[in-house]
This record gives structure tokens, sequence and C-alpha cells, in this order.
């Protein structure tokens, strides 16, 4: 139990009669990289939301970092990271101001957030830019900046929902030397994503259909068990399945 | 605690930033405060008079002196008959038309009677009714000066004062000035707007742009959240109120007659309540559009109903009744209490409760339908 990042049984979150997420069940080990594919509109970020406690499921049962998604959302929140889809550092504060607010809504101590701050700054090499506002950095900047703040009270694991969308091939590169040394660090990492040369850095991916989990295991064993050569194969042949129309 | 040090920090780093935000916040309050007073005027004066005379005499060359020298009268015709008097109402010129029959002056001095004819144009409700009065009270002048004169030559034993002489004096705002009136409202006004818009255009901003969902996953209290935004914005208000305040002092020299510290009492629980009234806006509200609507609605029946305008016990008892329901309402009376007559909390307890009332429902239920997990 209590080696598994995440537990999902049968979770299912329904709008109306239609069935954003559909029974889905799977298991995460601690400090593994996650893959989460699927099409747009297969119900990706509607399960993300549940796993985070944004969202109540329907039904099903779900663990996250031991805790329940039903009853124990705070202690949840406390435990984890999240990068929405949308970029959500605040535009009109600075570098560091960022840093210092989402620290401190963590709980961290403000000499704890000055050194490990200015350490994560160095790191990024963002010295230059720190006293500057957030929205006149580069997109690649956000983001990395962005992931650096999900990870910056040390989660147990963190959730990054299309962390890399409309990020240059270089920048993608970096972004994904920053999930391996936080992996390294013993963060769980589940990320959400659409370009399948990232999928193939993930140790284990899912992929959803429809709001189901239609295919899970290693790229290496997905690739062998879809008879595809790439990633990409093994994708098309599981999203022309899909009746739904993407949105 | 901790948390919420954090939380404020931000806000005031952000509200401080904001340059248009800030100008708006400080400015709107002064030019306010210097402008609408004097168009929000409801003094009548200018009221235009057409006269019609039939009569050609003294009394009636009088009566139309006594008029026009009144100071609230502009003339703007002597016609030969009513209708060519109607025509000026037609064409907006003419607001009141007096029409002097003939034998005006034989019938006052013969029988002490007489009647002259009054038209006028109900449009302008304010206008019409207060012009009618003033013209009526010139006439009724008039009327016990011709008592004098026409009685003069007998026994001087009539000219004694009649059984019931009516005298007054205006309290509290001995020059009937429409300012004292005005301007304490319209600084209750201007909390209004900062408590009502500002905190929920600012949270649903927050919705808008998708920040809220990051502190939605953060493992942030909602109270924390609520009191975050709710002390930066009364911090704010507070010195609106007292920037208010201030001007009302400089530019009309109106200074509260009663105690200040009551009257800080009311702003702070008035504004907590406002805020409250917002940060419900907010959480039922995911565009700021949306937000703006919704706030501009309540404002629009708040302020209307409020008696910042129209008195309120000359509403019927079902708008008495929504009237007693709007925060507004007991603020602006409070205020016009404390700052004109010098009331004391003694005199206005029960508004204090009011209020009170007001910010603790208005929050909880904002607290309440607050969700973090939707």
């Amino acid at each position: 139990m209590s080696n598994k990042a995440i537990i999902c049984q049968d979770l299912t979150k329904q709008f109306g009669a239609f069935k954003a997420v559909d029974h889905i069940s799977f298991e995460v080990e601690q400090g593994e990289i996650f893959g989460f594919l699927g099409a747009n509109g297969a119900g990706k970020t509607t399960a993300m939301r549940m796993l985070c406690g944004l969202s109540f499921p329907t039904s099903g049962k779900a663990t996250v970092a031991g805790f329940d998604v039903y009853h124990q959302q705070e202690k949840i929140k406390a435990n984890i990271g999240y990068m929405s889809q949308k970029f959500s550092l605040y535009e009109n504060l600075t570098v560091t101001e960022n840093i210092e607010f989402y620290g401190g809504v963590y709980g961290l101590s403000r000499t704890e957030i000055k050194k490990r701050g200015g350490d994560m700054i160095d790191m990024l090499g963002l010295s230059q830019s720190a006293k500057k506002l957030v929205g006149e950095l580069p997109l690649g900047w956000k983001q990395k900046l962005s992931f650096s703040v999900a990870i910056f009270h040390r989660p147990k694991i963190v959730f990054l929902d299309e962390p890399t969308g409309g990020v240059d091939p270089l920048t993608r590169r970096q972004f994904w030397d920053l999930i391996y040394s936080a992996a390294a660090d013993g963060i769980t990492v589940f990320v959400t994503t659409h370009y399948m040369d990232e999928a193939e850095y993930c140790n284990r991916i899912s992929i959803m259909v429809d709001g189901r989990v239609e295919a899970l295991d290693t790229p290496t064993q997905l690739k062998h068990s879809f008879q595809a050569q790439t990633m990409d194969e093994v994708f098309y042949q599981l999203a022309r399945r899909a009746q739904r129309t993407a949105d | 605690m901790k948390r919420l040090g954090f939380i404020l920090q931000k806000e005031f780093r952000q509200i401080f930033r904001d340059r248009t935000i800030l100008a708006m916040m400080f400015m709107l309050p002064i030019i306010q405060m210097v402008i609408l007073p004097l168009a929000a005027n409801f003094e009548v004066k200018n009221i235009n008079v057409a006269f019609v005379d039939h009569d050609h005499s003294t009394y009636s060359r009088r009566l139309m002196d006594k008029i026009a020298s009144s100071g609230y009268f502009r003339i703007v015709g002597y016609e030969q008959g009513y209708r060519e008097a109607l025509y000026l109402v037609e064409k907006n010129e003419a607001d009141v038309i007096l029409e002097i029959p003939q034998g005006f002056e034989r019938n006052l001095v013969r029988e002490g009677s007489q009647q002259v004819n009054m038209t006028v144009d109900a449009i302008n409700g304010t206008k019409s009714s207060i012009g009618g009065g003033y013209l009526t009270a010139v006439l009724g002048d008039f009327n016990s000066s011709l008592d004098v004169i026409t009685r003069m030559p007998q026994n001087t034993a009539d000219l004694k004062a009649p059984p019931i002489e009516v005298t007054w004096s205006d309290w509290f705002n001995p020059r009937k000035e429409y300012k004292y009136y005005m301007v304490p409202g319209i600084l209750v006004l201007l909390l209004t707007m900062i408590g009502g818009f500002i905190t929920a255009l600012n949270i649903v901003k927050e919705k808008e742009i998708g920040t809220i969902e990051q502190i939605n996953v953060t493992p942030i209290k909602k109270w924390q959240f609520i009191l975050g935004k709710l002390i930066p914005f009364w911090i704010v208000g507070m010195i609106v109120f007292t920037v208010g305040l201030t001007v009302m002092y400089v530019v009309y020299g109106i200074f509260p007659k009663g105690s200040i510290a009551v009257l800080y009492l009311f702003g702070a629980v008035y504004l907590v309540a406002l805020l409250g009234f917002g940060l419900l806006i907010s959480t039922f509200s995911d565009t700021q559009l949306q937000a703006m609507f919704v706030a501009f609605f309540f404002m629009m029946i708040f302020t209307l109903m409020s008696g910042f305008f129209t008195s309120i016990d000359s509403m019927p008892p079902w708008a008495r009744q929504i009237s007693v329901l709007t925060p507004v309402t007991h603020f602006i009376a409070v205020v016009r209490l404390i700052v004109l007559k010098g009331s004391g909390l003694e005199h206005v307890r029960m508004e204090l409760y009011y209020l009170i009332g007001f910010a603790l429902l208005l929050n909880g239920l904002a607290i309440y339908n607050y969700r973090k997990t939707s």
C-alpha cells in the first residue's frame, strides 16, 4: 500500500449522461515517471483534477499519497504539486515574489524560501531576471519556472498537465531534464503530453480513449504488443478507435 | 496565521502594482465627491413662468412683480391668452402658467376673494411639485399683504394676529442646502462601489486567468483565502472613506457633528458587509462580465431604494421592506444622522445590529459557497 503513490480503482466522473472518465484503474509507483496520454477530450484533465482534489469523483476509489480523494482532499493538496495547462503563476508579480507566495502558502518559513528560492533561481539560470515580472518572461522560461514552483515545497507527487505545450524542442529537452532530476529526488511525476517522443521518456505510460484507459505499460512493451515501430503508431492505432469527437 | 501573512503580502503587492486601479481607488472618490453634489441637486431654481393677465390692474401687476422678485422664478412671457401660454409649455419653455382673470382687482377689493388659475407642467415631478408649492407660497404671502392693504383704513383692532400663527425654523440644515443631504450620501455610495465591485472583480479575474485553480490545489484554507481578499480591500476602503471625509470637510465645510469614532465603527462594519457581498457574487460568477452585471443589478436596487435620492417614508410598504433589507439604507441613514445631527451610538444602535447582521450573513454565505473542490 504505502509504496504506491497513486491507486485508482474504477474511478468515474460523469457530467449528466456523459462519462468524461469511465471506470479507470491503475497504480503509480513511488518515484515513477508516469505518462498519461490520450487525444484531446479523452478525459485526461478531468481524471487529473479528481486526483488533485479539485473535483469530486462520481464513483470509484482512489488514493493519492495514501489519502482518499473523497474525504482527505486537503491532505492530498499538502502533498502534491500541480502545474495546470493554463499558465498560472501571477504575471504581475516578479519571479521571486511568486516563489515567495507559493512557498509561504505551502507552509515554508521565510528563511527556507530565501535559501531554496535562491538556489532554484540559480539552477534555472534566472538570476538576471529574478526581479522581473513573470509576465515579461518568454514562454519556455515561464514553463520551467512554473514546474520548479510546483515542486518547490518538495511534494511527494507532482501532476503536470501538458507542461510543454507550445514550447520549442530545445526548451522541452531542458524541461525533461528538470523532470528527471525531480524524479531522482524521489518525486513521483504524473504527466500528460501530446508529444510521443516525450512519452518515450516515461517509465510507464497509459493511453486513454473515450474516458477509458485502453493501454498501460512501459513504452517498449507497448510498442511490442501493438507491433509498432514508434509510440506514434501505438497512439494512432488506439486513438482511431475513439467514438467521441475531440473538442 | 503565517500563511495568511504571505497571502496578504501578495495581495498588497498586486494592488499597489496596478497603477490604474490605484488611481481609480483614490482619484474617483475625490472627483465624485467634488462633482456629483453640484450636479445631483434637487434644489429647484429657475422655474419658468408664463403670465396671462386678463385684468391689467395694479393688483395683478403687483402680484406678478412679487413673483418675479422672489428669486425662484424666471418670467418667460406675458401672453395674451391661455392658448399662447400653453404653447410655451409645449415648447418646454414654460413650466408654470399663471392666469389672472378679468376683474381680479375688483373682486379682491369688493369681495375679499378671487381665484387665479395655475397650470403646472408635471412631467418633471419634482420641479412641478416644488415649483407649484413655491408659487402657492408666494400667492399666500401676497394674500396676507393684501389683507393689510385692504383693511388699513378700518379699525386697527382688526389687525390683531390670526388665532393660530405658524412660525418655523429649520433644524440641522438651517439654510436648507441640498449639499448637506447629498454629500454624506455620495460618500456612502463610494464605499459601496469599492466594497461591492472591486472584490468581486478581483476574485473573478483570478478565475479567468486560471490562478484560482492553482490556489485551490494548495492547502490554503477557505478562511485564509477569503480573509486574504477581505483585509486588503477593507484597508483600501477605509482609506477611501478617510479621503472622502476629508473632501467633505475641505470642499464643503461639513464636519461630522457626532463622534468620528462611531462613524468609523459603522464604516468598518459596513465595508465588511459589502465586501462579503462582493465575495458572494464572485463565487457565483465565472467571468468579470457576469460579475459586473450581477453587481450592477444589485447596486442599482441598493442605491435607488436606499433613500439616497428619495424619501423612504414615502415609498409604498413593499418597497420600504426591500429598502430595510439593503445594507446601503442603514448606512446612509446613520451617516446622515451622525454627520448632520450629531447622533450618538445610543441613537443608532439598531442600525449597527442590522449592519453586523448583514456582514455575518453575506460573508457566511460567501464562505459557504466558495468551493475549493467542485
